[in-house]
């Protein structure tokens, strides 16, 4: 196991947390990514501030750690652009559908035990699991 | 108040995304490469993640309303039915197949490298497109309200 790294993991994972505690008991929202960004491309204008608040306060995160010395986020990806493409089709329409994420289903729906975003969770935890086995393991590759 | 509060949590939570390193996709698709050489980071945060939120929300329970709004909107259902099934297991070959989720994708936004931008371009598309599907979809019983904000899971 390398790149193995738990306390960095738990120190963000914290922090993500605390944000969507926070976000509860701020405004009394659930701080699901999807929902926020969704919602804010076809809501009503009243309703549209505080998602696209929060979307700047993902964005501006990383510029602000460029001023402790953080390089701008820019991940190597292996996948071609055509594969990029569609799996950001897969995942714009796959959390709408399923109305969530990692984060509205993952994080929130586990801390409030809903069955419903822990069975959400489930599934496609095991899709991308076996996703990933076809892609790098399957087929003979 | 309520936009300024937002903004600082979407802050706090880029930062836990970008400490954590679950905006770098080959964490991600370590994680989920349970066949390869297995990195359990992923799983670290999300229990520190749940942890501390469901504290959070605790707290937020034996409160009548929110510090800044009228109301908590907690999401009000429970049943598992065929969209959220459906969704998950497309949602999860999305991910599988590049290691990015929305909020990662959007905190890497910053970079404005080509993938990253591409990949915003179709999720977008990909969330418009489910719209208009579902509208078409649910055309028929058209005496269905508008879905109220608490409805949303996540």
């Amino acid at each position: 196991m390398h790149n193995f790294t738990p306390l960095s993991g738990l120190l963000g994972g914290a922090l993500i947390g605390l944000a969507a505690a926070l976000l509860m008991l701020l405004t009394g929202r659930i701080a699901g990514v999807t929902g926020i960004v969704g919602d804010a491309l076809h809501g009503s204008s009243d309703d549209r501030g505080w998602r696209i608040a929060f979307v700047a306060g993902l964005i501006a995160a990383p510029l602000i750690a460029t001023l402790f010395g953080a390089p701008l986020p820019r991940p190597a990806m292996n996948a071609s652009l055509a594969v990029i493409a569609i799996a950001g089709l897969l995942v714009g329409f796959g959390t709408r559908m399923g109305n969530g994420c990692t984060s509205g289903h993952g994080v929130c729906g586990f801390a409030r035990l809903s069955a419903r975003s822990i069975a959400a969770t489930c599934i496609f935890m095991l899709t991308a699991i076996v996703t990933v086995a076809i892609v790098r393991h399957g087929l003979g590759g | 108040m309520q936009i300024a509060a937002s903004f600082v949590c979407g802050l706090i939570f880029g930062a836990g995304l970008l400490i954590s390193g679950m905006t770098d996709p080959q964490k991600v698709l370590g994680f989920l490469d349970i066949f390869g050489a297995w990195d359990a980071t992923l799983a670290f945060v999300m229990a520190g993640a749940v942890a501390v939120a469901a504290a959070g929300f605790a707290i937020a329970r034996r409160r009548s309303a929110p510090a800044l709004s009228a109301r908590f909107l907690w999401p009000d259902r429970n049943d598992i039915d065929t969209p959220l099934v459906g969704g998950a297991v497309v949602f999860g070959i999305g991910w599988g197949l590049v290691g990015i989720c929305p909020g990662p994708a959007l905190v890497n936004l910053a970079g404005l490298s080509l993938p990253i931008v591409v990949f915003i371009a179709a999720m977008i598309l990909g969330m418009i497109g489910h719209a208009f599907w579902g509208r078409h979809a649910t055309a028929p019983h058209a005496v269905q309200s508008p879905a109220l904000p608490s409805r949303a899971d996540g």
